[in-house]
């Protein structure tokens, strides 16, 4: 099995799907000729010319609009917001358009479109190349917000998010493109969208957490081990519509969750998933449930000990765990 | 005897008695639903008045079995001319299961219909008009040579994806025709306080298009522009800008009171320049209608209202709970 970056895992899923329908196609500012401002789409246009692999105008919501037209017809557009940052303009198209079009029309149109944005801190990208968006789309039914952690998830979720018949918002943590890396299987396969993942099993403490925070938690947790703490670890990978009966089972399993976001902590995902356990586990919990997250503040600033300030690590998580296990 | 306008540009008399029975027929339906909104029996109006002959002329100067249009909320000529049926619409109009449109879940004049090509629309303005473009854009890559006709207000052409949309269909020379159907008021605002330019199609050499205005009461007029911007998306010149300009006779809705706004005379005045009055003039005076005839087919066209309005009325409405359905695909 290759191990491949989390970057590589995307390109190589995109490249897959084009083969395999020649109605996937990709548009987006600089997706063509320049690959992408990350390469995550480098060398598609040399294998599948500009017709399919289109650098669009400077223009999100045409961006949007156009690709929910052509996956009107029939086409299956993979379109790129090259920062999530960016991706405001084109809200209305997502959440009006996008996400009401099967609803509205009673069956009759769908929008099979994949969405991909880059999002997420600690690349020193200051206030608008830094946000985490996903809890603004977070309640729109219609819409799938998918958010791998993982090269091996990355593959077989964008693979299922471009077959899905139905709008999808594929967001990947632009710090995690070069920094992950991992096994990746050469065939084809896809994961379920919807579905959350153990990323570890334990006993102690319960962590539900999705993104870059996953491999912190990893890391946190494995230093807890030696301490004789066990720490149990869901990846939500879909954080739109949550896996609910996931969420229950990893809480109830330790009775001490913990809930981590890079995103502001109020009005985030997380708040969702504490609340779904509030409502199912009560007899089941041993302590408060915990969240961790980014301050209230409009965003992430550039100068270094700021943004670190901002960013979880693995420290922050490690702190709190050790907190939960000792209440 | 007046002059035939319509032979040359290749109408046949059927061709245009059929543009008029559409546009009366819109007309009709549009009456009828302000006579049931007013009775109650109908929460909703918006209307097409004023605004068939742009509507019809267009969609007659498109493909109708393989072009695309994506229309706005006041196009009912289009979508009439497009294959929706008055049961169709007064089931829209009625919110009822059988609304091809939506099911009986959005307001009226949300227009939708797969089988006809006629894209699902929101209320939202000028969200449509990006997907035309994208639809256009997919026909070409699928090598289908299609046209996709998408329209909006003056109004609309001051949102942002207006410009997004007509400057993606310029770079990229896709066969998009927006058609901007100017009825001089976005709700109650003039268009001296919607435009600093002239004219909408003004706008179009930003856009590396070919732009023109046109009298959007004259359907011949219309079809000549439109079928002009088919001829130049088929050939490969890219997309058009045409502007219809005509008057919205009715107050922007059922919920509005247009007399707070403009004047009885300036409406008056409008009326006499009315589509449907001067076209059924036009067919008089070459010897294509006269009072029997249009007698005859204002008949047929009470009948059919009456038949949809009676069956749209009688028709059940879609179980509560099936609101929650088709989310997402099942």
């Amino acid at each position: 099995m290759a191990v491949m970056s989390y970057i590589d895992a995307v390109t190589l899923a995109l490249k897959e799907e084009m083969a395999r329908d020649e109605n996937v196609f990709v548009l987006g500012e600089d997706v063509g000729v320049r690959g992408g401002v990350f390469r995550a789409t480098a060398g598609l246009i040399e294998e599948y010319g500009e017709h399919r692999v289109i650098d669009t105008p400077l223009t999100e919501s045409a961006i949007a609009g156009v690709g929910i037209g052509a996956a009107l017809y029939g086409m299956r557009p993979v379109v790129e917001m090259q920062f999530a940052d960016f991706i405001l303009p084109a809200v209305n198209q997502i959440i009006s358009e996008a996400a009401k079009i099967r609803y509205r029309s009673n069956n009759d149109w769908s929008v099979p479109m994949t969405i991909r944005a880059p999002y997420g801190g600690g690349v020193h990208g200051a206030l608008y190349h830094s946000q985490s968006i996903e809890a603004i789309f977070s309640n729109v039914p219609g819409l799938k917000v998918v958010m791998p952690s993982t090269p091996y998830d990355v593959k077989g979720l964008l693979k299922a998010s471009i077959r899905d018949n139905d709008p999808v918002l594929f967001l990947e943590h632009k710090r995690a493109y070069r920094l992950i890396k991992g096994e990746v299987p050469e065939d084809d396969y896809t994961l379920p969208i919807g579905k959350a993942d153990t990323k570890r099993d334990g006993d102690d403490v319960t962590v539900i957490t999705y993104g870059l925070a996953v491999h912190f938690a990893l890391q946190a947790a494995e230093k807890l081990e030696r301490e004789g703490i066990s720490t149990h670890i869901l990846d939500l990978r879909t954080v739109y519509p949550l896996d609910q009966k996931a969420i229950i089972e990893a809480a109830s399993k330790t009775g001490k969750v913990l809930l981590v976001t890079e995103d502001n902590k109020e009005g985030s995902i997380i708040g969702e998933v504490s609340a779904i356990i509030a409502e199912n586990c009560l007899f089941d919990l041993d302590a408060p449930i915990r969240r961790l997250a980014g301050p209230d503040i409009p965003a992430m600033p550039y100068s270094p000990p700021m943004e670190k300030f901002f960013m979880i690590n693995p420290e922050k998580i490690e702190h709190a765990i050790r907190e939960l296990a000792e209440f | 005897m007046a002059k035939n306008r319509h032979q040359k540009l290749g109408l046949s008399d059927e061709a245009v008695l059929e543009m008029y029975e559409t546009m009366l027929l819109a007309r009709k339906i549009d009456e009828r639903m302000w006579l049931l909104n007013r009775a109650g029996k109908i929460p909703f109006v918006i209307s097409c008045q004023g605004q068939e002959a742009a509507q019809v002329g267009a969609a007659f100067a498109l493909d109708r079995d393989k072009d695309y249009i994506a229309p706005y909320y006041r196009d009912m000529g289009m979508v009439l001319a497009f294959g929706m049926t008055a049961k169709d619409l007064m089931l829209s109009g009625f919110a009822k299961a059988e609304d091809p449109n939506s099911g009986g879940r959005q307001m009226p004049g949300h227009f939708g219909q797969k089988k006809n090509r006629i894209m699902t629309q929101s209320s939202p303005v000028t969200t449509q008009v990006a997907h035309a473009v994208g639809a256009a854009l997919a026909g070409r890559m699928k090598g289908d040579n299609i046209t996709c006709l998408t329209t909006f207000g003056e109004g609309s052409s001051n949102q942002g994806d207006f410009h997004e949309s007509a400057n993606f269909a310029g770079v990229h020379k896709l066969p998009v025709i927006f058609m901007c159907e100017n009825n001089k008021y976005a709700i109650s605002v003039p268009v001296s306080k919607q435009l600093a330019c002239e004219k909408v199609s003004d706008r179009a050499i930003g856009y590396g298009m070919f732009g023109k205005t046109v009298d959007g009461n004259d359907p011949l007029a219309v079809f000549e522009a439109v079928n002009e911007a088919v001829e130049r998306g088929r050939k490969g010149e890219g997309p058009s800008l045409i502007e219809t300009v005509s008057y919205r006779l009715t107050p922007h809705s059922s919920d509005d009171d247009d007399r707070a706004y403009r004047s009885r005379e300036e409406v008056e005045e409008a009326k006499k320049k009315d589509g449907v009055l001067t076209f059924a003039a036009y067919l008089k005076e070459v010897g294509l209608l006269d009072d029997e005839k249009e007698k005859e087919l204002n008949k047929k066209i009470a009948d059919i209202i009456n038949e949809a309005t009676d069956y749209a009325e009688s028709a059940p409405y879609a179980e509560p709970e099936s609101a929650l359905k088709y989310v997402y695909e099942e």
